[in-house]
């Protein structure tokens, strides 16, 4: 607990860890309490007259009114829910499958290991946008699909970055130790090896919140997002078919910047959280790619991982 | 690592991701809930007859996988002949079908439509490259300036920007400037020649733009840290001592100690790039593979939304394995035999 308590210190001592965690907040806060805050209801019956449609900012509507002449800003504050949805819930997911098959490649190494990896390369090859669009299409539109379809293709990386820490810990000592005391392999990986991965894992995991969040907004935008919610992403898809011409910018653009908004809030956090866990990446600025390709090129990192106090022994 | 077991090493693997590729593609139409007749079968009121026949004609009627009953009885050239066999057969002829909408042939479509998404991609890829390189490099020279900043907030920018809203910005930005869609203004056609493709140019440079500004975030974070790094090293310092230019020091050490991990980027994101052509044929209507996938999407195409599957993902293999064996020609740490 006391690891965790140092990295809450350090981060909220950096300014634009600060900034996205307080953007993230109002994002937060939109999707908690949009009953309260959103001045409409989006799924209430309404008349409308010619004018109402795509008609602009006023004192009663300050974001003006959709294709349905409905308020935007509602909808907006309503799509929070759920864009913080998939990507909670999606990163949550790849984060499982990425740290278990990361985990398992790393530690037991040999035809495990080259399993794992050459399914992650393979997961990796393919493109991740065509292959969404015909499982979506196929299978159906839904809120489920979509989280499901984005965490069992995005969890690749954190295998990766797993794996090549779970290389170096688990010939560290007091690893060795706990097998020479007759630990169980199950054992060393939970109570040993994976306490030392998770910081790192948690900081990853924050950075593919954003990814999965964009990916939900670009199905939505496709035309692939659940029919039952109004999501940022399907608010652009309208917009794009009927506000372009209108110049309806108000319907098209906060739905977008709402989009930005959350995804930087989250980048933002997620770099500091990685500044922080894995000090060795010293980017002093958005990430060190030469990491990434040597990460992403299977080979070990390129400098040997700082001590960091010893967990759970 | 001798050169000729890291090519088989390679090849392998991407024989062996085309063929997972084939097979997933061929199954995701299948296992899922549903009766596949369904796909086809738009009214309710067709007879029972006439369903059988399209079972019949689509070989629908036959099993999936293999055939079990004829396993037993010994019938082997029967085992066989079922739906799996089938459609490798039309594959390795280069038979996608016939698209659900248009009633054409899905490989005619295709390759009326590879060109325009190439185009797109290479050019938008070169002048991504090319930029990202270079100012990734002016940044690391004027490391901690104003310009350096500038070039990283653009990079946090765009990580966080969807390509397909960083598209539509661009459409309110430059309204009744440039052509916001399709390909050619109506009217004209290829035999007016020069006329003509000028205009395909000018139909070119939005689509073009929103790839670049985007996707050269990435390779310009890239070569600005790889060429901070090799600023630091000693023989840098070496270099400067003997007396040459900055510019030489730039082309001769830092460019070319960066090729190695911008050509391992460059193949690595291009799975990502085909989805950003998808987001940008789709806004700017540029009639390519993209844009036909999201016109599969729409009308429930699935044969088409099949082949263009399909091609992308074995476009990307390829190019991944191209970008690899270029790789053993560029790391001195790969052995030549």
């Amino acid at each position: 607990m006391d690891q965790f308590k140092k990295i809450w210190q350090t981060f909220i001592s950096k300014p634009m860890a600060v900034v996205g965690a307080l953007m993230l907040l109002v994002v937060l806060i939109m999707a908690l309490f949009a009953p309260w805050l959103a001045p409409y209801d989006p799924q209430e019956h309404i008349d409308v007259s010619i004018s109402d449609i795509l008609a602009p900012p006023d004192a009663e509507h300050l974001l003006g009114r959709d294709d349905a002449g409905k308020d935007v800003l509602s909808s907006l504050i309503f799509g929070a829910r759920v864009s913080l949805i998939v990507g909670f819930v999606s990163s949550f997911f790849s984060m499982f499958i990425g740290t278990t098959v990361g985990l398992a490649a790393g530690y037991y190494g040999g035809r495990v290991s080259n399993v794992l990896m050459r399914f992650t390369d393979f997961l990796m090859v393919i493109p991740d946008l065509p292959l969404m669009l015909v499982i979506i299409s196929v299978w159906g539109r839904g809120l489920w699909k979509i989280i499901l379809v984005i965490s069992i293709l995005y969890w690749t990386y954190t295998a990766r970055l797993v794996r090549s820490q779970v290389l170096s810990i688990k010939e560290r000592q007091f690893v060795l130790r706990a097998r020479a005391l007759g630990a169980s392999n199950f054992r060393i990986i939970i109570r040993h090896i994976l306490p030392q991965v998770l910081p790192l894992i948690i900081a990853q995991a924050v950075l593919d919140i954003s990814s999965s969040i964009i990916a939900e907004s670009t199905l939505s935008f496709l035309g692939l997002g659940d029919p039952m919610l109004v999501s940022w992403g399907m608010m652009l898809n309208f917009a794009f078919e009927r506000a372009v011409s209108r110049m309806a910018w108000w319907f098209l653009l906060p739905p977008g910047f709402a989009i930005v908004w959350v995804s930087l809030a989250i980048i933002l956090i997620g770099n500091a959280l990685e500044e922080i866990v894995n000090p060795r990446l010293k980017t002093h600025h958005l990430f060190n790619p030469r990491n990434m390709v040597s990460l992403l090129m299977g080979k070990p990192p390129l400098v040997e991982p700082e001590p960091t106090p010893e967990v759970g022994t | 690592m001798q050169r000729s077991d890291y090519l088989l090493r390679k090849i392998g693997f991407a024989i062996a991701t085309l063929l997972v590729v084939v097979i997933f593609n061929f199954f995701l139409f299948r296992i899922l809930p549903g009766d596949p007749v369904k796909l086809i079968i738009h009214s309710p009121r067709m007879t029972r007859e006439a369903q059988e026949r399209i079972r019949v004609t689509f070989g629908l009627d036959r099993p999936i996988w293999l055939d079990v009953e004829a396993l037993k009885t010994g019938d082997l050239p029967r085992v066989f002949d079922t739906q799996f066999t089938a459609y490798v057969r039309n594959l390795l002829h280069g038979d996608l079908g016939i698209s659900f909408a248009t009633r054409r042939d899905v490989v005619d479509l295709l390759r009326e439509r590879l060109w325009r998404t190439v185009v797109l991609i290479i050019l938008g890829e070169v002048l991504a490259i090319f930029f990202g390189i270079a100012l990734g490099m002016l940044a690391a020279w004027r490391r901690g300036s104003k310009l350096d900043t500038g070039i990283l907030l653009w990079g946090l920018f765009t990580w966080a920007m969807p390509t397909f809203f960083f598209g539509i910005i661009l459409i309110l930005l430059t309204r009744g400037i440039l052509p916001v869609g399709g390909m050619s203004t109506p009217g004209l056609r290829p035999d007016d020649g020069w006329v003509f493709w000028k205009d395909v140019g000018r139909h070119l440079i939005l689509p073009t733009l929103t790839l670049t500004l985007l996707y050269m975030s990435e390779y310009m974070l890239i070569m600005r840290s790889s060429v901070v790094e090799v600023l630091s090293e000693d023989y840098i310092l070496t270099a400067k001592a003997k007396g040459l230019s900055t510019f030489d020091i730039f082309r001769r050490h830092a460019l070319k100690n960066s090729m190695l991990p911008m050509v391992t980027i460059i193949a690595l994101t291009l799975g990502y790039t085909v989805g950003g052509a998808i987001q940008v044929e789709t806004v700017f209507s540029w009639p390519g593979i993209g844009r036909l996938m999201f016109e599969a999407v729409q009308k429930r195409d699935y044969p088409v939304l099949q082949g263009s599957f399909l091609l992308l993902a074995v476009s990307v293999i390829l190019a991944n394995l191209l970008a690899d064996l270029l790789y053993t020609f560029l790391d001195p740490r790969v052995k030549p035999d």
